[in-house]
């Protein structure tokens, strides 16, 4: 420190001193901080990062996009590539075909023929024994099963006058139209009827705004068909998703507010502690003016030192989360850390003020005293 | 003596004891807020989530298979097995009838328009039934809330209908139009969309869709909206293979699986089942949203029992010097630390009560203004908040008196603790 304004070098001397001297205090002082750092961490992070994880959740009700060929036609066989592109990663798509087939006593049964791969990460909610995995293996619907394959022996299938061959795989349950089916690979189904699919399910994810933007892209990408907005699960979702939202965000708010109050009564009370030294520092000569820059300073350096290290912590608590709510990592949010930093300062620079002032009026022969 | 100590600290102190009460009260009021709000959430998400719609449908027993592509029921409407509509009342004498938030019977018939076949779909709008006694009203608006009409919903008595928004667009029909379906001319009181199936439909009153069937009384399908408990692996027990207590806990959980059961069971010749689509993904999403509030409400309580022990902590830190007097004057560890729970105990008991009213407001607000319906407060959650303070403020104060015990009076008298 030589070289140095002697004026600085005593003041810094100070604040290492203050920290190490009185350390219990100042200890219990920055926990103080660093908790309600990471407290606050925390809860911005969780209320940021809720909507994103809830919304993954939410993709979980299936497609909330349709795309459907107008008139019982096919859809051009490029649509699926298309579509696909127009995604670009953000969800799923899944190709379905229908027919009207019989069975081998002449009963009429709906077959689909769709990419099992897909349907199984799109449609979470189907229940099914055994997914099929070879050609001409089929899932059959629970109440198809009785029509179709009721001793669970292989089957014949007829779409005019075009047999197809099949050994049920496994049982599908879902308590919808889903049941009364018969579904098999989209390549089988093809060679079978040579009826190319009718219907592109869509599981996109992204806000509602997002979601607008890619309908209108869909319908401009694949103009003969038409684009529909599952307004069931978009709605169900938006209006789930905000309430959660606002909730959780006024639990956040009070538990921030709880944070900080709770560390501004303890910074007061250190400050405050400490008025025999601040009277002990204007007994020699010091002038309110350095007295309130000390505090100020000393002040500072705990919020920003607490603010960071709570940061951190806090940072951790929002990734456990993450993990044991959601089970998927959560992106740790940095952007968080100037707000933290800011509010750990602006609050310990509020603590320390309040109580210099009202010391500021008080000779220093009365602290000195005791009184 | 004790009594008078602990009234003139009171009366003498009225500044640090009302920080610390402040702070008591403060985070008791955060606590029963969330608290309040985290026990109720679940019952209010689950409110929520019948937006998605119905969760069971009831279809006859004996039906045959259903022909259904992309919504549309290519089944002859001759084929096939039917519910009987004046069984359906009886939905609402089942063990779980609160939890039925409404249900919508079904029964779609092919009719010509215009040269061109369409199909006509019989529901219930918002039907006033009674059953026991008991009104109450049930239809497409309770069940199927992303239905959205431009003019009026029809009466159920009426024979008026609703055009689907695609459908009405080919005829160019408004609203107010008349429509002539099956020789009888109807008035169109609105255009529907749906952004499904119906909207290339009519949607008429069930009456007017039996009639056209010939079929009085004939429903296909009924659609039931339900508040159910997420399933666990004991919802997925067979009631048949279940034995007396335990079969009642399974038949008394609403489980989605336990309503379908009890649906079978009021109406008669039905087969009703979860739709897992809805059913299934209410229970994760539930889930996920109880936990955030649960780790919500842990930092809640973390925060405010913080709060309180930092405050405990420096109202008794600044009084050493009366510890010392005290000690000096002969008093024991046992009689200061007396006066000091004494005195943290009547904190808790005043910021717990005011804490906990404070609390309830809050959440009634929080309730009212994000679910429009407010937050119901268990009495029994009074004295667990009250415990909880208690304990806090004791456990906050606990290490301060220590300390303040163990001062040496002669240091503490001098001031220099």
């Amino acid at each position: 420190m030589r070289g140095r304004n002697p004026r600085t070098s005593m003041f810094l001397r100070m604040l290492m001193r203050a920290a190490v001297l009185r350390r219990g205090r100042a200890a219990s002082a920055l926990i103080a901080v660093v908790v309600a750092a990471a407290v606050t961490t925390a809860m911005l992070n969780l209320s940021a990062d809720v909507q994103t994880k809830l919304r993954k959740e939410f993709r979980n009700y299936g497609a909330n996009i349709v795309v459907v060929a107008k008139d019982g036609q096919s859809l051009p066989s490029d649509a699926l590539d298309k579509v696909r592109s127009v995604l670009a990663g953000h969800g799923l798509a899944v190709p379905f075909a229908y027919v009207v087939a019989r069975t081998a006593n002449g009963q009429p049964v709906v077959v689909s023929g769709t990419d099992f791969d897909e349907v199984r990460k799109l449609n979470r909610w189907w229940s099914v024994s055994a997914w099929p995995s070879k050609a001409q293996d089929a899932l059959v619907g629970t109440r198809a099963v009785a029509a179709v394959a009721p001793q669970g022996r292989p089957f014949d299938l007829s779409f005019r006058e075009r047999t197809i061959h099949l050994s049920p795989t496994g049982t599908l349950r879902t308590g919808a139209a889903e049941d009364s089916r018969v579904y098999v690979s989209l390549s089988d189904f093809q060679a079978w009827t040579d009826i190319k699919p009718s219907t592109i399910e869509i599981g996109a994810t992204g806000s509602s705004s997002d979601l607008a933007a890619m309908v209108q892209k869909l319908a401009e990408v694949v103009p003969s068909a038409e684009v529909r907005p599952v307004r069931q699960i978009m709605e169900g979702e938006a209006r789930v998703l905000g309430k959660t939202r606002a909730t959780v965000t006024a639990a956040a708010a009070l538990i921030i507010a709880t944070a900080a109050l709770c560390l501004l009564a303890t910074l007061l009370g250190w400050v405050f502690d400490r008025r025999r030294d601040f009277a002990i520092m204007k007994a020699l000569g010091a002038s309110g003016r350095f007295i309130g820059g000390f505090v100020a300073a000393e002040a500072a350096a705990l919020g920003a030192v607490g603010a960071v290290a709570g940061f951190g912590i806090g940072i951790a608590i929002a990734v456990w989360i993450g993990r044991v709510n959601f089970h998927t990592p959560v992106a740790p949010r940095f952007d968080v850390l100037p707000m933290v930093l800011a509010g750990g300062i602006a609050v310990a620079l509020l603590a320390s003020v309040i109580p210099i002032f009202m010391l500021q009026r008080v000779e220093p022969a009365m602290i000195l005293k005791g009184e | 003596m004790f009594v008078r100590l602990v009234y003139e600290s009171f009366r003498r102190q009225r500044r640090p004891k009302l920080l610390a009460g402040v702070a008591i009260t403060l985070g008791v009021g955060v606590a029963t807020a969330m608290i309040a709000v985290a026990t109720d959430i679940g019952d209010k998400i689950s409110r929520e989530l019948r937006t998605y719609g119905a969760n069971i449908l009831v279809t006859p027993q004996d039906d045959t298979l259903d022909l259904q592509i992309g919504g549309v029921d290519l089944k002859p409407p001759s084929d096939g097995a039917y519910l009987n509509e004046a069984d359906l009342p009886k939905i609402k004498g089942m063990f779980w009838r609160n939890n039925i938030v409404g249900f919508s019977p079904m029964l779609a018939v092919p009719v010509t328009l215009s040269g061109s076949d369409g199909t006509l779909l019989g529901t219930y709008f918002s039907r006033r039934l009674i059953f026991d006694n008991h009104e109450f009203t049930t239809g497409v608006r309770n069940t199927h809330p992303w239905w959205k009409v431009q003019g009026a919903w029809p009466d159920d008595e009426s024979p008026d209908v609703l055009l689907g928004a695609r459908l009405a667009g080919k005829l160019g029909r408004k609203v107010g139009d008349q429509i002539e379906i099956v020789g009888q001319t109807h008035r169109v009181s609105g255009i529907l969309s749906t952004g499904g199936i119906e909207d290339d439909e009519i949607v008429a009153p069930l009456a007017v869709a039996q009639w056209i069937l010939g079929k009085p009384g004939a429903v296909r399908r009924v659609y039931v909206s339900a508040v159910t408990k997420p399933e666990d692996a004991f919802a997925l027990r067979d009631p048949k293979t279940l034995s007396g207590a335990v079969y009642e806990r399974w038949y008394c959980s609403p489980y989605p699986q336990s309503i379908a059961f009890q649906l079978q069971e009021a109406i008669p010749h039905s087969h009703a089942e979860q739709i897992r689509q809805v059913a299934q993904n209410e229970g994760t999403v539930l889930s996920r949203i109880k936990g955030v509030m649960l780790l919500l409400t842990l930092a809640a309580l973390l925060a405010s029992a913080l709060a309180v022990s930092a405050a405990m902590a420096t109202t008794i830190f600044e009084r050493r010097s009366e510890v010392g007097l005290m000690k000096a004057l002969g008093a024991g560890h046992a009689a200061v630390a007396s006066l000091f729970f004494a005195e943290s105990a009547l904190l808790a008991l005043g910021g717990g009560i005011l804490g906990f009213a404070g609390g309830s407001l809050l959440a009634r607000q929080v309730g009212r203004s994000i679910f429009g319906s407010t937050i119901a407060i268990e009495p029994v959650l009074f004295p667990v908040i009250l415990a909880i303070a208690m304990v806090v403020t004791f456990a906050g104060s606990a290490l301060a008196i220590r300390r303040a015990v163990q001062f040496d009076p002669v240091y503490a008298l001098r001031g220099e603790g």
